[in-house]
């Protein structure tokens, strides 16, 4: 265990204390802060540079099939602490030859980002990868209705993902084989 | 003043009246530029830049001028003015509605009516006569504004005692106490320098603040002369103000906001205004006393002529001085935290009050001194 | 009608004013803002007497430091609106009004009336003669500060002494009163 040293505190000089040499030295250091480089960042014109593992807004992907990953698991949903994610799940309409092996798409798919804590668990949860919290960090609204994003918005907003495990493409290549379990 | 007996008595009315809406567009320009100033500085030395997206529509397109008055924020006065106008009128049901409403006016006006016998300047005549520039050259000036600003607790204290709720009825019962207590350290730190401008040999009339100003003409400042009293006055200045390390009145984190708490709108506006105005009057008393006025440097004859160009010379030095100390006024309360209520009065009353009065024995017995060989 | 009757008429007015009003106001803090308004209406009416030094002092002193200290007691005692008294001693204080009224303009009328105009020294104030004033031979009454000064460390240097005196004494005495005294047995 570390030995504990008790300093004595020196008894104040006549200068100390009528803190004017105090003072004087306080006003020293803020006059020579005036002339130093500003901090402030110009928001609107110029944005602060987002790291690579930022958690923005929640946002659906895409694979880079163009197709939807989400299978409307409802993982998520549970997951989610303030509760901010419902998801109404639906069935993949049929002739879509790319997904016929899936079973369930979401029909509907909503974020209320009033209540969303952007803590990141939807993603860390999603056996699919199909929810990614993106660099996209201003999120506005005029009306809480506006604020709730709904599964339109969600794709707009995640794009494209690059993945590189083709889970479905290998699912559908295995189904074919007959092997699929 | 035969010019004065030749006239309407409407007429010198109209002229003083005239003259006072100058002075007072003057104090109150200056103030509202105080407030910009206060958020500039606090911006720089916090590494952060102010305000600065505030211009006028056409000034904006001029190259170059524009965005360099737009950066300096130097519309920014007139859109917190236009803001504290437009806003809602919100008063608390709880308040006394005479005082509370009251209470604004009677901080501004003693603010205000200080600066009247302020001298700022003087006026050559063809005769070679100085006129100094003020609206009343009263004998007894200092005392004028000692006594008045002394007036302007009133509003405080009404402001805190009719918004009927705890924080601001604590800052109004802090800031008188405070403001009793460095009114006498304030007097007493004066008093030498009446003394010495006093002595004799020197042909002086009692307290004029002219003929402190004509005193330090060619010769030393008095705040190199006398650098205790230019401290202790300069501290009880502070302290008057109801600036930081002082602001006792209104100091927001253990006050909300102090005596304003319930203010909103204009009425808070005014408040802001009084309290900047007082911080330009009493940077303006201390140049003319401690600093010298309107004369150039300590033992140098003022460079500028004795005509009108050097009238204009000589404000525009004035105001310079003023502007130095009002941007130290910002400086220091950037730069120290705020004393604890019980630290402010034993500063007060057990260490400046006896250090006012040793400052003034020292003088007296040192005035008494020097002029021996006179009697 | 000049200018300088007009301002004794609003100043005179609003000093009675503030006074009867300060005397009939409930509320102990109007009374003491009524009682501020007629001090500074006083100041005033010096002002128009040329007597600048007074009227600064009676600011200063009254209006600026004494009521100051009224309003912050009111106010850290919290007293509220006056409730009505019982009707003996309301009947009694406003008969006593009444008498010390009437006693106070009959004289002020007799002494009116008695007095002669006098108009030998209407001129002005004789103005302050320096070499008179450091022999300390025939002060005379002038407005300026420097006669104020050594009228009072000359002629009335005793009296001023003795109103200082009385003043710390009765500080004292205040500090006495209000210090709760602890015996020294009990504290150890």
């Amino acid at each position: 265990m570390a030995k504990t040293v008790v300093l004595e505190r020196k008894p104040l000089s006549l200068s100390e204390r009528t803190y004017l040499p105090q003072i004087a030295t306080g006003l020293k250091t803020t006059f020579s802060t005036m002339f130093k480089k500003k901090v402030t960042l110009q928001y609107p014109e110029e944005r602060p540079v987002i790291p690579q593992n930022y958690r923005g807004v929640p946002t659906l992907v895409k694979d880079p099939n163009n197709r939807e990953k989400c299978v409307s698991c409802q993982l998520c949903e549970f997951v989610c602490p303030p509760k901010a994610i419902r998801i109404t799940p639906g069935e993949v309409p049929e002739g879509e030859a790319d997904r016929e092996h899936v079973e369930k798409a979401p029909k509907e798919f909503e974020i209320n980002m009033l209540r969303c804590i952007y803590c990141g668990y939807c993603q860390e949860v999603c056996p699919e990868e199909a929810i990614f919290l993106q660099q996209e960090y201003s999120s506005s609204g005029y009306s809480r209705e506006e604020m709730i994003n709904n599964k339109e918005k969600l794709y707009e907003l995640g794009g494209v993902v690059p993945d590189q495990h083709y889970k479905w493409d290998k699912k559908k290549k295995a189904e074919q084989e007959g092997n699929s379990h | 003043m035969e010019l004065w007996n030749s006239l309407e008595l409407w007429q010198i009315v109209a002229i003083k009246v005239m003259f006072s809406l100058m002075m007072i567009g003057a104090v109150m320009t200056m103030a509202g530029y105080s407030v910009l100033a206060e958020r500039k500085v606090s911006a720089w030395m916090q590494g952060r830049v102010g305000p600065n997206r505030t211009v006028l529509p056409f000034i904006e397109h001029i190259p170059l001028i524009g965005p360099f008055l737009k950066g300096l924020g130097i519309f920014q006065p007139l859109a917190d003015g236009l803001k504290f106008l437009f806003k809602e009128e919100i008063v608390p049901g709880h308040v006394n509605k005479v005082y509370y409403y009251l209470a604004p006016i009677i901080a501004l006006v003693p603010a205000l009516t200080t600066m009247t016998v302020l001298p700022f300047g003087e006026f050559f005549t063809d005769t070679g006569d100085r006129i100094p520039l003020m609206l009343a050259d009263l004998e007894v000036g200092i005392l004028f504004i000692l006594a008045v600003s002394s007036l302007g607790v009133y509003g405080i204290v009404l402001a805190g005692w009719s918004s009927n709720s705890k924080y601001p009825f604590l800052g109004g019962i802090r800031s008188s106490a405070q403001m009793i207590s460095y009114e006498l350290a304030m007097g007493l730190s004066l008093l030498p320098i009446f003394l010495w401008v006093s002595k004799p040999g020197i042909d002086v009339a009692a307290l004029s603040l002219v003929e402190i100003v004509h005193s330090q003409n060619q010769s030393m400042w008095l705040v190199f002369v006398q650098p205790l009293s230019a401290l202790i006055f300069m501290i009880a200045l502070f302290a008057e103000t109801n600036r930081l390390p002082f602001d006792m009145p209104e100091s927001e984190t253990d006050l909300v906001g102090g005596f304003h708490t319930e203010y909103g709108s204009f009425k808070f506006g005014i408040f802001f205004v009084a309290e900047y105005a007082h911080i330009v009057i009493g940077s303006a008393i201390f140049t003319t006393i401690f600093l010298g006025g309107w004369h150039f440097l300590p033992w140098m004859a003022d460079p500028w002529p004795s005509t009108w160009i050097g009238s204009i010379l000589g404000v525009v030095w004035f105001l310079a001085k003023t502007i130095g100390l009002i941007f130290f006024f910002i400086w220091v309360r950037w730069t120290l935290p705020r004393f604890r209520y019980d630290q402010v009065m034993s500063l007060g009353w057990t260490k400046l009050l006896p250090l006012a009065l040793v400052n003034l024995l020292f003088y007296v017995i040192l005035v008494t001194w020097l002029d021996q060989p006179a009697s | 009608m000049n200018l300088i009757d007009f301002l004794f008429l609003v100043f005179a007015t609003l000093s009675v004013g503030g006074g009867l009003l300060m005397i009939f106001s409930r509320h102990p803090v109007s009374a003491a803002l009524f009682m501020i308004v007629s001090m500074v209406s006083v100041a005033g009416l010096f002002v128009l007497l040329e007597s600048f030094f007074l009227a600064i002092l009676q600011v200063l002193v009254y209006a600026g430091a004494v009521m100051v200290l009224f309003l912050f007691i009111i106010m850290l005692l919290d007293v509220g609106p006056e409730g009505a008294k019982s009707s003996k001693i309301k009947l009694l204080s406003g008969l006593a009004g009444i008498v010390c009224f009437g006693i106070l303009v009959v004289f002020s009328l007799i002494l009116v009336l008695n007095s002669v105009p006098d108009c030998s020294s209407c001129a002005g104030w004789p103005s302050l003669d320096d070499r008179n004033l450091v022999l300390g031979e025939s002060l005379v009454f002038s407005t300026s500060v420097k006669s104020f000064g050594f009228g009072l460390f000359s002629k009335y240097m005793l009296p001023i002494q003795v109103a200082g005196f009385l003043l710390l004494a009765a500080m004292v005495g205040v500090i006495i009163l209000s210090k709760k005294f602890v015996r020294e047995s009990s504290l150890s």
